[in-house]
């Protein structure tokens, strides 16, 4: 088995550039939960321009609504939930500078195109591994939107989480389905 | 008549959702070692590995496998020959609220489907099926489900003229189309005939039978093995990162059908086949 590559946040381009559809890696360092409502909002105050909760820059949004702690841990089962339905929140948040997205399952077109204008990733967890994945975060605590429950945003830290880069920043996808894409415009 | 406790029932519940949760069975961990045994490529193994990894840390520290506790479907055989000193969904309920809170699973259920910010708190009210069989028991069957293989579900009305072929190329079309979106290997309940409310509910019907056991009826067996064999063929594989497992098994439950008509529903289940039954 090849070994995964370490990476930590805040991203750096030339490491995000160095990576390929495929490749196994770990990140350690610090990661956002938002899933649908939470896109939502968060689109809401780009729009209203009222400052967001967390800095885009360099970031990563994990898709996730984790369990809740049972005593002694630091986060219930939190793994992936699917991607897709995150879409059409995503180029916007890449333009903005955030760097990688975690989840589960393909996406859209457009979302490869944006990893690869940008040199962004989007990173896949094992779906339905939440309980192995729990184990690799460090701490967890809600910055905003704490109404929403399990959809509210956390700040987790997260050391050695195993992901697979789905889409890597020159066009590549994972996914075997997936065709190739239209040649590039160049990196904006 | 026999006299069943309401208390019983909701302590039943609030057990067997529990163990769903954190006990993934012991068919469906057979089904992904076979799977790894014969999936030859790195990625589809390291998923098959880390879903066997993930489900002895759940079963250890009894923590749920997957941090989408479902929304609570529990089916419900009731004996005739019972009385109950109570109101069975106020039961039902009592213990998946219970279980909810007890076990730190999370609660999933929006009171308005348009409204992100109106979960329900304790994951009630529970979708309860009641069948009214013979005897003096209650069987109770807890089934978690998952949003997003739920997600990928489908029910076809089809033409008569679909016949047996058509039948297995929309389920394979529909499951190929899906990716690695219901988070694959799955398992594939399929509801063929009845109408269009019945279809759906015998494809929910068909994920209780213990994974992998094949339906008595030879030709549903034999479609059941088509079926799987073609959906394999697809190679969505493992997460939909290709490979030989995009289905552990396939069940099929048949029912009479308006000559009309051919209604077929399709209930797409993650590989976490999480399910709980106990009588009562």
């Amino acid at each position: 088995m090849s070994t995964p590559s370490r990476l930590a946040t805040p991203l750096q381009i030339e490491r995000i550039e160095a990576l390929r559809a495929g490749d196994t890696v770990l990140l350690s360092g610090e990661v956002y939960t938002a899933r649908d409502a939470a896109h939502q909002r968060l689109l809401q105050a780009i729009e209203a321009g009222t400052g967001l909760p967390f800095s885009l820059e360099g970031g990563v949004i994990y898709y996730c609504g984790p369990a809740p702690a049972p005593p002694g841990h630091t986060i219930g089962s939190a793994g992936p939930t699917s991607s897709y339905r995150m879409d059409p929140y995503t180029p916007l948040l890449h333009e903005l500078g955030l760097k990688a997205t975690i989840g589960k399952g393909d996406r859209g077109l457009t979302v490869r195109e944006t990893c690869r204008r940008y040199g962004c990733l989007y990173l896949i967890a094992v779906g339905g591994a939440g309980a192995l994945l729990a184990a690799k975060v460090v701490s967890a605590e809600v910055v905003a939107y704490e109404d929403l429950g399990p959809e509210a945003v956390r700040r987790l830290v997260v050391a050695d989480l195993p992901l697979i880069v789905a889409y890597d920043a020159h066009g590549g996808s994972v996914f075997p389905g997936d065709p190739p894409l239209p040649s590039s415009e160049g990196r904006s | 008549m026999r006299t069943i406790a309401c208390r019983d029932i909701a302590a039943t519940v609030a057990e067997l959702f529990q163990q769903a949760n954190w006990d993934l069975p012991q068919e469906v961990c057979t089904a992904l070692q076979t799977a790894l045994a014969q999936e030859t490529e790195e990625l589809p193994r390291t998923v098959l590995q880390t879903l066997l990894e993930n489900a002895t840390i759940a079963r250890e520290q009894r923590l749920a496998m997957c941090q989408d506790c479902g929304l609570a479907v529990v089916f419900v055989e009731l004996g005739y020959e019972c009385h109950l000193d109570g109101d069975l969904y106020e039961a039902v309920d009592a213990g998946v609220r219970e279980a909810y809170a007890k076990g730190y699973l999370r609660k999933s259920l929006l009171a308005d489907p348009l409204d992100r910010s109106s979960n329900t708190g304790d994951n009630t009210p529970a979708i309860v099926h009641v069948k009214l069989v013979g005897g003096d028991r209650v069987r109770l069957h807890c089934a978690p489900k998952g949003g997003g293989s739920e997600n990928m579900s489908a029910l076809w009305m089809l033409s008569p003229s679909a016949g047996r072929e058509g039948v297995i190329a929309r389920i394979v079309e529909h499951v190929a189309a899906a990716g690695g979106k219901p988070c694959p290997p799955l398992v594939l309940g399929v509801g063929l005939g009845g109408n269009f409310e019945k279809a759906a509910l015998l494809a929910k019907e068909a994920l209780l039978r213990p994974l992998g056991q094949p339906s008595p009826l030879k030709e549903i067996a034999d479609l059941e093995q088509e079926i799987l064999q073609r959906v394999n063929a697809t190679g969505v594989g493992p997460m939909g990162l290709g490979g030989r497992t995009t289905a552990l098994a396939v069940h099929v439950e048949r029912h009479p059908c308006h000559l009309a008509s051919l209604p077929l529903a399709l209930n797409v289940q993650c590989h976490a086949a999480r399910h709980k039954s106990a009588v009562i």
